[in-house]
């Protein structure tokens, strides 16, 4: 786990400030951002992943039953997928608060 | 709602699903320039050493000690990435000629903005073009600088509301024609340039695989929908970029070593008003200010289908 | 005893790059630089060096080529003068805090406007806060050695920063001098291949030059001046191994004459030479002169330069460029600064002389000596002056 910046010291920081750990901004939470939330009905899902290829933020990953299924802790609510499913199996739903 | 539009792209699950970009970047909601960014990185694969501008992409993947990257990646100026990638190409060449480093196929890809190659970027990417090293260049093109605040660039497109060239009593939006960088690219001779759109995944990673393979500087723009600088909705970025093609907007075509080859061609481009009707900053042209600009993007898209046509 | 020849300056630095197995070279012409790329190029092309060589289309572009490519790991060298240095400010404040050991030989030239491509100190003094580490030279042995010496420190992984080594332009870039030559076997024992801590390369993916926020940037910037003040025992460890190799021991300040003078002429660069010749001159006549030169300008050598004037009542500093509408010029303030909390302080004259590369003879370095002495008689605070403008 990687602190936050303002937790830093000054004798902390790597040679040059490189970072050394790559990807680690996935401890960032953007599902926070989200109002919506997509919702799939696997009936309608041709398994096309176009869900998958267009979302901006990788939040697709593919489940072991061959579904792309949006991991929540990322997605942002674009609405890009269930704007682009062919079959309208994606719908964006007010997010639910937990 | 199943249409004809978006049956073409099924074979997109045969795509790798190795990301070389991590999610929880800071990228707006519907950010298509991220999108393009994350295919390229798909098509290249991970031996790629990238370079970038200041800009959207370096903000929103790099806060200090956050990073995005999962490829090795180094930002350091707005207008100097040409000549950053210059550098990084030819240390990978001269460091394995001399055997200080193993001998492996490494892409350099250098990656900036419309502003920081068609404006402060430009004398950077004409050097190293003409220089021939062998290199990709990327633009992703959002026409105007999004990072800063949606300020014009000299690929912002004619009539568009920027925050510096807005809509007034006296001047309504940009009053200047798109800089055409695929033909500036292409006048240095280069092997290989292209537009690309990630509406068109499988024509746009296509492309940067050529681009990869080619010898030589390779130079692909990519047009990168901005929902929050165009004032569009963020789940329509897809759809705005396939429109924008459909219109003759933005053409999809390659030039491979001076050869003009449309990638797709329609037997009839769409009206311009059913791209311009879904963003704000072009709600302020009249009927006859888009037929004004409809009538001149007709005559480039002719115009280019013939260079296509007789391949020069 | 290495071979000793009679070279052009900046022949002999071109040498001391080749020499350095410098993997990229990447310049853009300016007067006086040229000789030192057109020599580069020259080798280059024989075959006589193996590396990528590239005259790129501006000077910002030589330093970001450099940069690029010394991320990646490969040794990487740039020249420029003035205006060229000028243009690539931006990227010499970026350099450091990455912590990129490039190597730059800076052609000392004037700052524009007017145009002029003669000799003076205001295109590096413009620089002064960028944070690479920056020496002066006062002869061609001394460039050509400095550029051994500037690999083997920048490179060394507890400094890991660019150096600039300064030359006079024309006074020195463009005068034949006796240079000796070192055997390459012994360079090659001094200065080992660039090993660097990160590289750009797929097999470790690291980010560099990440943004950074408000709560973390004044972390980075405390980082980056303890680095630059620490490497003060590794500059001169670097110059005893240099000077054991080569019999030449380089000191951060040097002085000549100067244990019991009462009067101190303050130089950098070549101007030392010809000082020196003044300094004789008024030491026969009985004149308690000394002279004392600042050959490291960055990090400043407080302690051996406090060591070097304390017992002086005056010190006539001789500036090449002017701080304009400031306190005098730069290395004046920056003396004056050095001593201020010191107990007993000498009075500083300053004289900005040689401006643009008008000739500045040991006659003329008695004369400011002797009016300096007459102005602090009198009293007069200000003590700052341009020597020899014709009113």
């Amino acid at each position: 786990m990687t602190k936050p910046e303002n937790e830093w010291t000054w004798k902390e920081l790597t040679v040059g400030n490189v970072i050394l750990e790559p990807g680690n901004a996935s401890q960032y939470r953007t599902g926070d951002w989200k109002t919506l939330m997509p919702v799939l009905d696997k009936d309608l899902c041709i398994h096309c992943g176009l869900c998958y290829i267009y979302c901006p933020d990788m939040a697709y990953n593919l489940d072991a039953d061959g579904f792309f299924i949006a991991d929540l802790f990322y997605c942002k609510g674009c609405g890009i997928c269930a704007k682009e499913c062919p079959t309208g199996a994606i719908k964006m739903v007010v997010e639910q608060e937990e | 709602m199943i249409t004809t539009e978006n049956l073409n792209v099924f074979a997109v699950r045969t795509l790798t699903q190795k990301e070389h970009m991590a999610p929880g970047h800071r990228a707006c909601q519907g950010c298509a320039e991220v999108l393009a960014v994350r295919l390229v990185l798909k098509a290249i694969g991970r031996n790629v050493i990238m370079c970038s501008a200041t800009g959207c992409m370096e903000i929103i993947s790099s806060p200090l000690p956050f990073t995005a990257w999962r490829v090795p990646w180094f930002h350091v100026a707005f207008e100097n990435t040409a000549a950053v990638a210059s550098g990084v190409e030819s240390a990978l060449k001269v460091l394995m000629r001399k055997g200080k480093i193993p001998r492996k196929k490494i892409v350099t890809l250098a990656q900036a903005g419309d502003g920081g190659t068609a404006d402060i970027g430009m004398q950077a990417l004409s050097g190293a073009l003409e220089r021939g090293h062998n290199m990709i260049y990327v633009c992703t093109d959002n026409e105007a600088y999004m990072n800063t605040g949606i300020q014009r660039s000299s690929s912002t497109p004619f009539g568009a509301s920027t925050t510096t060239s807005p809509v007034g009593k006296a001047q309504m939006g940009q009053i200047t024609w798109k800089k055409n960088m695929a033909a500036i690219a292409a006048a240095h001779n280069i092997p290989y340039v292209a537009t690309a759109c990630p509406s068109y995944p499988i024509d746009l990673i296509e492309k940067v695989k050529k681009a990869a393979a080619v010898e030589g500087p390779s130079y692909i723009h990519i047009l990168s929908v901005c929902p929050t600088g165009w004032r569009s909705l963020p789940e329509l970025s897809i759809k705005l970029g396939r429109l924008a093609v459909e219109t003759g907007v933005f053409p999809l075509y390659e030039v491979e070593n001076g050869r003009y080859h449309m990638s797709l061609d329609f037997p009839e481009l769409r009206p311009l008003k059913e791209y311009t009707k879904w963003q704000g900053r072009f709600r302020h042209l009249t009927d006859d200010k888009l037929a004004e600009i409809e009538k001149r993007l007709h005559e480039e898209y002719k115009h280019l289908k013939a260079r296509a046509e007789t391949g020069i | 005893m290495g071979k000793r020849v009679g070279m052009e300056v900046s022949i002999a630095a071109a040498e001391a790059v080749r020499q350095s197995k410098v993997d990229v070279i990447s310049a853009y012409p300016i007067t006086p630089q040229t000789h030192v790329v057109e020599h580069l190029s020259e080798i280059v092309a024989n075959g006589e060096m193996d590396a990528e060589f590239f005259c790129v289309e501006s000077e910002h572009s030589a330093l970001s080529v450099c940069v690029g490519s010394e991320a990646t790991g490969a040794r990487s060298f740039t020249c420029t003068s003035s205006q060229g240095l000028a243009l690539m400010s931006e990227i010499t404040y970026i350099v450091p805090p990455l912590r990129l050991p490039i190597l730059m030989i800076l052609s000392n030239r004037t700052l524009s406007a007017p145009l002029s491509i003669w000799n003076d100190h205001s295109d590096v003094m413009s620089i002064r806060d960028c944070g690479w580490i920056q020496y002066f030279c006062e002869n061609g042995q001394e460039v050509y050695d400095h550029v051994f010496i500037g690999y083997r420190l920048g490179e060394d992984r507890d400094v890991l920063l660019p150096v600039i080594v300064n030359m006079d332009g024309f006074t020195l870039s463009h005068v034949i001098e006796p240079i000796e030559l070192i055997d390459q076997e012994k360079i090659d024992k001094f200065l080992p291949p660039y090993a660097p801590i990160y590289t750009l390369h797929p097999d470790r993916p690291v980010t560099m030059g990440a943004f950074a926020l408000p709560s973390i940037f004044a972390e980075a910037k405390k980082a980056q001046e303890v680095v630059i003040r620490s490497s003060i025992p590794k500059i001169l460890e670097v110059w005893k191994a240099f000077g054991d190799m080569t019999g030449r021991y380089y000191q951060p300040i040097e002085t000549y004459k100067a244990e019991d003078a009462e009067t101190l002429l303050l130089t950098m660069g070549s101007f030392g030479e010809t000082a020196s010749v003044a300094v004789d001159t008024m030491r026969e006549k009985g004149k308690p002169v000394g002279l004392v030169k600042i050959r490291l300008w960055r990090p400043f050598p407080f302690d051996a330069f406090k060591e070097a004037t304390r017992r002086a009542k005056r010190i006539v500093v001789i500036d090449r460029a002017v701080s304009v509408g400031g306190p005098g010029g730069p290395v004046a303030s920056e003396v004056k600064s050095a001593v201020y909390g010191e107990e007993s302080r000498p009075m500083i004259y300053d004289f900005v002389a040689g401006i643009s590369g008008r000739d500045v003879s040991p006659s003329d370095f008695i004369k400011m000596v002797e009016k300096a002495e007459i102005e602090i008689n009198e009293g007069n605070k200000e003590g700052y002056e341009i020597y020899g403008v014709r009113e």
